[in-house]
């Protein structure tokens, strides 16, 4: 599938509306044909990353020519990644708009799980020989609490510090930067303010805008650097509230917007600063240290990545994240990914999971985890030489897997998250100290899980 | 029978609104009484009350309640209706080509799509937007207008975007001043202000009223040129009370609990009404 917009930055909400508005009466108009399946997906934001729809194209037409009569039908959601959770649960609350398969990530699949939204896929992966291959944690990834598969993953992801060796030699900054502790992080893009000017010291997702992102990739970064299930507690089963590690995660995030170590706070909190970071200012030299996802170099390939950026590789480092005073294991690393699951409202479930065989065949995986600057999740494709060299920089991120924690997989975990996009929007846009922060976050938790929290000062 | 003969031909009417109108409005009264959720859920509750005493105690309610007040105040009643009654009157009196470009420029900005409005107007706003581009070329100091004054950049631009409607209802209005009445005043040396608060105003009273309250609880619906601005934001600056219940709704699942906040947004433009009808009774 080509991208029909028009070259250059389409404008988030206009494309988000206009595509919801298609999907949902292009959905209704292949409603009742029993030979076309229908796929949902999230569509870049950026319309020249066509890294997905190119590599879910190529798998269209493998599927229309191994089962001749039928047809797939793409439904792209361009949208930001909240818009576009919102929009799946909406279709998949009628059977008039559920499509047969549909892209979510692993965090909200518990939510839709509980909600009734998801349709269990074990009878499947039992007779199906290439489930074997999936590593124990990905077989998880998609488990409900009933114990049931709902969803196949198709590549993990980790999070660390990426870095322009150029900016960091100009600050007098060593090319093989290892930060033991945040403030050595901060020490860093403090020296880059200083020497460096024009340039963004530091990029840590916040706020509302860039929903998940800011949650994960920014403050539970934070939050898991600073001691043993900051979040919620598995052995208590309850929601952690009145944490020193909140607060002081709160307020490293209130340090680097206070200081502009950080970007503009009107840019940090805008919905376009993800695409921002990735197609401009990493590449155009702007910003000198990105906490971000081991995916970003999808942005940058020759084909399908929206700015092509060959000098990437040589151009910036990788270091893992530090925890808060360096305490052991001393690298902190969060793990999510995206799986493909079938919808219980599903017209017809039966070749929707036909579809998602054909996704991760062996052959296919390898291509998306190559393209899509994925982890591997499957052992074949970690084990191939190809997916080894592809991508540089897949081998640091491969090795943060092990020091990799998952969200809690529950249903409240959305909401949860909401509250703290919330917690660190306050706090970068100055409205509110850490601490009140925290205290409205603890408050707002109590209230979601019906007073299940543990206080872990 | 007569009566029923009557009023026959409004039946199809009556039930399509019926179908379409009260419909929704029911479901919607009913799940501001659940705790139904858009995901997360196994099934909804009957909860009574509880999404209105939460709504009440509810630090953000009440600070969106407050933005929506301000937001109305500024944009509608101040803005859209003084300026749109402003360019009316100056209209009857410009020529021929300034009253046709004036009223294309602002018919037009009335005519575009809320969320085309809402992103021409996010790269005026905008940090390195053209507002602050004719500033720094005036020598004025630039500002980041839509993160130091969310709620009142959002209101010009709903100024902008609403001023035509006003301006229609009271071109019309003034128009049907007859002419001698303006004449006498003139004769007996009522001009400018005075002439306006003691003979067109009270002339074109229904006017007045009607135009505020449909600004009004126009006003009070903006969604999407907000949510195209700021998204409620920096941290809920600009979060009225339509943004606030897409947040609760979509974006925290609780579907019970926005719809709650959609009654109660209901229950303030009718306070909003029952003010003009008021005003409209007294001065009779």
């Amino acid at each position: 599938m080509r991208s029909t917009a028009p070259p250059g930055k389409v404008p988030l909400l206009f494309a988000a509306a206009a595509l919801a508005a298609g999907t949902l009466t292009g959905c209704g108009s292949s409603g009742g044909d029993p030979n076309t399946v229908t796929v949902a997906f999230i569509k870049d934001t950026n319309a020249k990353v066509t890294v997905r729809d190119d590599y879910l194209a190529l798998v269209v037409r493998q599927f229309e020519k191994a089962n001749p009569g039928k047809k797939v039908k793409l439904i792209p959601i361009q949208a930001s990644e909240n818009d576009y959770y919102t929009k799946i649960q909406q279709m998949m609350r009628s059977p008039k708009t559920a499509p047969d398969v549909v892209y979510e990530d692993t965090f909200l699949i518990s939510s839709d799980i509980k909600a009734g939204l998801l349709r269990p896929l074990d009878e499947h992966l039992n007779s199906w020989a290439d489930w074997r291959q999936f590593v124990p944690t990905a077989r998880a990834a998609a488990r409900g609490q009933d114990g049931r598969t709902y969803g196949v993953p198709d590549g993990t992801d980790t999070r660390g510090l990426w870095f322009n060796r150029t900016v960091f030699a100009r600050a007098g900054l060593p090319a093989d930067w290892h930060p033991r502790t945040w403030d050595e992080v901060l020490a860093a893009a403090r020296a880059i303010k200083r020497k460096v000017p024009g340039v963004i010291p530091l990029n840590v997702f916040t706020g509302r805008g860039a929903g998940e992102a800011a949650v994960m990739q920014g403050f539970e970064m934070l939050l898991y650097g600073t001691g043993r299930d900051p979040l919620y507690d598995p052995g208590a089963k309850k929601w952690v509230v009145g944490s020193r590690g909140f607060t002081d995660s709160l307020r490293f995030l209130d340090t680097v917007y206070k200081e502009k170590l950080g970007p503009d706070v009107s840019d940090a909190l805008s919905p376009n600063i993800q695409t921002n970071v990735a197609a401009e200012l990493l590449p155009q030299q702007k910003l000198a240290i990105d906490l971000d996802g081991s995916w970003l170099g999808q942005q940058w390939q020759r084909t399908g990545g929206g700015n092509p950026w060959p000098q990437w590789s040589r151009t910036l480092g990788q270091a893992p994240f530090p925890t808060r005073s360096g305490a052991p294991p001393g690298r902190v690393s969060l793990a999510g990914g995206w799986a493909w699951s079938v919808p219980a409202r599903a017209l017809r479930p039966e070749l929707g999971w036909k579809v998602i065989e054909t996704l991760q065949s062996r052959a296919n995986a390898l291509d998306w985890c190559v393209r899509g600057a994925q982890i591997a999740v499957r052992r074949d494709v970690a084990a191939d030489a190809r997916y080894r060299t592809a991508v540089p920089g897949i081998g640091f991120f491969t090795k943060l897997v092990e020091v990799s924690r998952y969200r809690p997989a529950l249903p409240e975990y959305p909401q949860v998250a909401a509250a703290i996009g919330e917690a660190t929007e306050s706090v970068t846009a100055g409205d509110a100290t850490p601490a009140q922060a925290a205290a409205r976050y603890d408050r707002t938790v109590r209230s979601l899980v019906g007073g299940a929290v543990v206080n872990k000062p | 029978m007569r009566h029923l003969v009557r009023w026959s031909p409004l039946a199809p009417a009556t039930a399509l609104l019926l179908l379409f109108l009260a419909g929704p409005v029911g479901y919607c009264a009913y799940l501001a009484f659940t705790d139904t959720q858009l995901t997360g859920q196994e099934s909804a509750s009957f909860v009574g009350l509880a999404n209105f005493r939460h709504a009440v105690g509810d630090p953000e309610f009440r600070n969106a309640v407050l933005l929506t007040v301000v937001f109305t105040l500024i944009s509608a009643v101040l803005g859209q209706n003084t300026l749109g009654l402003a360019l009316a009157g100056l209209l009857r009196r410009a020529s021929r080509p300034v009253r046709a470009v004036t009223g294309t420029v602002v018919i037009t900005a009335w005519v575009l799509p809320e969320i085309v409005a809402g992103f021409l107007l996010y790269t005026f706003f905008e940090r390195r937007g053209t507002l602050n581009a004719l500033l720094a070329w005036l020598h004025l100091p630039a500002q980041d207008w839509l993160f130091t004054l969310p709620i009142l950049a959002v209101s010009f631009a709903n100024v902008w975007r609403g001023t035509a409607f006003s301006m229609l209802v009271y071109s019309a209005a003034l128009d049907g001043i007859p002419q001698e009445v303006a004449e006498s005043a003139e004769m007996d040396g009522a001009r400018g202000l005075r002439r306006l608060w003691h003979i067109t105003l009270p002339m074109i009273r229904r006017s007045v009223g009607t135009n505020l309250m449909l600004n009004t609880l126009q006003t009070l619906s903006v969604f999407g040129l907000i949510w195209a601005l700021t998204r409620g934001g920096p941290g809920n600056r600009s979060q009225t009370l339509p943004v606030f219940m897409y947040d609760q709704a979509f974006v925290k699942s609780l579907i019970g609990y926005g719809t709650a906040v959609a009654l109660l947004l209901l229950v303030v433009g009718a306070l909003f009404s029952a003010v003009y009808l008021r005003l409209l009774r007294e001065e009779v």
